[in-house]
């Protein structure tokens, strides 16, 4: 019994290596190589990119397998693997760990076909990854105990003592800190500091990411929240949207609250050279995958000429001038802000 | 004590001093004034109070609770007794993430150190009131009649008389629970406790800042140690005693409150959380098909890498349990503390450690099988370090004697008399460490086969998209499949010890 097990677990694994390791082809003129697959690490859920996946291997021919994982345990698993990871692409949830990974110096650059057909703002800087889709912030509130005219429109409101114990945030999260980051950037350090202290001081209820804070408001755990905004048409998908109570709420147009947080992919610099991975990356920003996000995951679309999803504000409304995307990198900041507060 | 039994301890040991050795090596990185600056954080001092604070308290009230059960369970005469045995057996299959959510389900404002302390005390009890039971059932009921008759009341001749019988168990099992405590992230996260895992899992998630969290995890490794050396001094020798089983009591008057304490453990953390799960998946609006090839192959995938965690995690402790049950002193004592240590690290450490250790020392193995069983058992040898110690430890030395007069050698008799007698102690270490390995995710997701799932992974992916209609298949076979280790774990141990 050991003995087949032992045998049974020795060639699971050379046959995982054998797959691992690509069969490499012979380069092209362009000094790029294919040998129809690759290995893909999803920060996103399964049930989320699987069927667009399995249309790229319809569409495509190329086999592409996926790991899926949190983003936040991906992004450090492709740290921890560095030069040697199995991954070609990472396609992760949001632009924080996109910028994390970037300047460990672990993407390869994108050539411009892909990166120009994202506008400016939803996008890397250096070309190193692109924008898949957005994601606005919002304020859910609980339409049990408030009416739509009563919520905020400014995150500057819950600052004020009136506000003590009712907002719920998950301030350890990736999108939380890009608005915080977003804040400091809009509105300098002195008043970031200012507003994170009162907030603070107003005992926010501390969940650990949206999805937590999305089920609070919903049951009338806590009045407010602050998350994306697709956390809510997912949940009013599983639930129904008539038996959502949890409602959202978009600050007004120039609020810092009023921000686009993007997810996104790029390709690891040992993949440089891997035509399939960049095939794959293409097809995310292609109109089929757009339409795909829009449809399915009630994402803004980011290729320019797209319409956002029914129901939602125009990403237009969303987009803040004085904010360019690479303000959001100077994370650590924010996090010593954070921390200076004691909410993380 | 043959040489070679001490050199395989000391391997078997430094497999999982990895995570430790990973740990030192990012936090070195860091650099000394980074380090002391962290530490220096109120923060960081906040997150340690409430980690020691809750790993206690859960201790603590395990350890009344299970033993109370045990009690019970053991000495008083109760109509379906074997069903009760079986019933506190149960909790152990359910995740404690998944506990944490069902509780959510029913009570969805509940949170913070109360509502932590109490899920997980539900869900770690038989820990505790599995070995003390089998105890009991072994232990002499002489001594607590004569202290009876000296005039002692029920709970002093309790604790004069069979107290010091249990103790060993009921600290063994105690141990486990308060390392798990000091580990688990799942729970603490759902019902918004920040504890240092809070903490690791933070730093690698929003600022992927390894170096702070293997700081923070350092921390978790000091304190785990601490309960460990402390555990070795407290826990002393079973005293071997003989003599008549104490008889059954028939307190008729006192069964529905007996049969109570039981209970509160099975309903608490198996009942409520599970009908919770059936709540939610009769609520959702879009109950998707369940696709029943996908829940076969990780039904099949669970089974299996359970399986081989178990054999593997009870050959690794086994050399580590046959030395600290016959010798003394500080290298012993180094040895077994460091078996412990894969138990007190949450499982995102031991991942990422064995993600490093695979890619330097056998990258070929890497994302394969046998790392992935590997790091289950560097996780949960501590869960079999302790019961095949206690069972090694019960043989008595003077069997092992006549084995040597009648001419075996050392070996020989050790393996002839020593490991026969001691198999069902090996037997609960490996059903212990399967039902963990079923439950277990963190460090699964990070060092599977790309492809591979367990019904947890599967969980997993459902539930971090609201997916509660389709998740609750995987939940429900996720927990009848572990339940079944369990169900053998009840009855083991009586068989086990009545027959020593």
């Amino acid at each position: 019994m050991r003995s087949t097990l032992a045998f049974t677990a020795a060639a699971t694994a050379v046959l995982f290596t054998v797959t691992g390791c690509a069969t490499s082809a012979e380069p092209g003129p362009d000094g790029m190589t294919s040998d129809n697959s690759f290995t893909l690490y999803s920060g996103r859920a399964e049930s989320l990119v699987q069927p667009l996946i399995d249309l790229f291997e319809d569409e495509t021919g190329i086999t592409v397998d996926v790991r899926y994982g949190d983003t936040p345990e991906m992004g450090a698993l492709l740290l921890e693997e560095g030069d040697r990871t199995p991954a070609a692409v990472f396609l992760s949830q949001d632009g924080g760990a996109l910028g994390a990974l970037s300047a460990a110096g672990l993407f390869t650059t994108l050539p411009d076909d892909v990166t120009s057909v994202v506008a400016d703002g939803f996008t890397s800087t250096d070309d190193t990854w692109v924008g898949v889709t957005g994601r606005a912030r919002v304020i859910a509130y609980d339409s049990e105990k408030l009416s739509a005219d009563a919520v905020p429109t400014t995150v500057d409101a819950f600052a004020l003592p009136e506000w003590s114990g009712r907002l719920g945030i998950a301030p350890s999260n990736a999108s939380f800190q890009a608005f915080v980051t977003a804040y400091r950037v809009l509105k300098g350090e002195e008043a970031a500091d200012a507003w994170v202290a009162a907030v603070a001081a107003n005992k926010p209820q501390i969940f650990e990411n949206n999805n937590a804070v999305l089920a609070a408001v919903n049951d009338g755990v806590v009045e407010t929240g602050l998350l994306n905004h697709y956390y809510w048409f997912r949940q009013a998908a599983e639930t129904g949207a008539e038996n959502m109570r949890a409602q959202l709420s978009y600050p007004e147009v120039g609020d810092p609250g009023a921000i686009v947080n993007v997810s996104g992919a790029g390709i690891l610099a040992t993949a440089a050279t891997d035509a399939d991975a960049l095939e794959f990356v293409r097809f995310l920003v292609s109109t089929a995958a757009q339409e795909y996000f829009v449809a399915e995951t009630f994402e803004y679309p980011l290729t320019t000429g797209m319409a956002a999803p029914a129901g939602l504000p125009a990403i237009e409304s969303l987009v803040n001038p004085d904010l360019d995307l690479a303000d959001l990198e100077s994370l650590e900041i924010t996090q010593q802000l954070l921390s200076k507060h004691g909410l993380i | 004590m043959p040489r070679w039994l001490i050199v395989l301890a000391a391997v078997c040991a430094s497999a999982a001093a990895i995570p430790l050795i990973y740990l030192v090596a990012r936090a070195s990185e860091a650099g000394f004034a980074t380090f002391a600056e962290i530490l220096m954080r109120p923060r960081v001092l906040e997150l340690a109070v409430n980690s020691i604070g809750f790993a206690l308290a859960v201790t603590a009230s395990c350890l009344a609770l299970g033993t109370a059960s045990a009690w019970v369970l053991s000495r008083v005469k109760l109509p379906g007794a074997r069903i009760l045995l079986l019933a506190s057996a149960l909790p152990l299959a359910v995740p404690s993430y998944l506990a944490a959510y069902g509780w959510l389900v029913w009570f969805p404002g509940i949170n913070g150190f109360w509502a932590s302390w109490f899920v997980m005390t539900v869900v770690c009890t038989p820990y505790v009131t599995l070995p003390v039971a089998a105890a009991l059932r072994g232990a002499s009921g002489d001594l607590e009649s004569v202290a009876r008759t000296l005039g002692r009341g029920p709970v002093r001749a309790f604790w004069a008389a069979t107290w010091p019988q249990i103790r060993p168990a009921a600290i063994a099992g105690a141990l486990l629970v308060c390392l798990y405590s000091l580990s688990d992230f799942g729970l603490v996260s759902m019902l918004r406790f920040q504890t240092l895992t809070w903490g690791i899992n933070a730093a690698y998630g929003a600022s992927f800042d390894r170096n702070q969290a293997a700081l923070l995890a350092l921390v978790l490794v000091v304190l785990a140690l601490t309960v460990v050396t402390a555990e070795r001094r407290v826990r002393g020798r079973s005293l071997a005693t003989s003599g008549a089983r104490a008889p059954l009591l028939r307190l008729r008057a006192a069964r529905v409150p007996l049969v109570g304490i039981v209970l509160v453990a099975p309903v608490a953390g198996v009942l409520i959380p599970v009908f919770g799960l059936v709540a939610r998946l009769v609520d959702a609006a879009a109950v998707r098909v369940i696709d029943p090839q996908r829940l076969v192959e990780a039904l099949i995938a669970t089974i299996g890498l359970a399986a081989a965690g178990a054999i593997a995690a009870t050959l690794i402790a086994l050399p580590i349990a046959a030395f600290a049950a016959r010798a003394k002193g500080r290298l012993v004592s180094v040895i077994e503390s460091l078996g412990y240590l894969g138990h007190a690290l949450p499982g995102i450490v031991v991942g990422l450690s064995l993600v490093f250790f695979a890619l330097a020392v056998v990258p070929v193995l890497y994302q394969s099988v046998i790392v992935l069983v590997f790091a289950y058992a560097v996780l949960f040898m501590p869960k079999a370090i302790g019961t095949t110690r206690s069972g090694i430890e019960a043989v008595p030395d003077s069997l092992t004697d006549v084995a040597r007069t009648l001419g075996l050698s050392k070996t020989a008799s050790w393996w002839r008399v020593t490991a026969r007698l001691a198999l069902p102690g090996v037997g609960v270490s490996a059903l212990l460490v399967a039902i963990a390995v079923m439950k277990e995710l963190p460090a699964t997701l990070l060092l599977r086969p790309t492809g591979v799932s367990t019904l947890a992974t599967e969980l997993w992916g459902r539930t971090a998209v609201f997916e509660f209609g389709a998740a609750a298949p995987f939940a429900a076979a996720l927990v009848l499949v572990a339940a079944v280790p369990a169900a053998f774990l009840s009855g083991i141990r009586g068989v086990a010890k009545e027959d020593l």
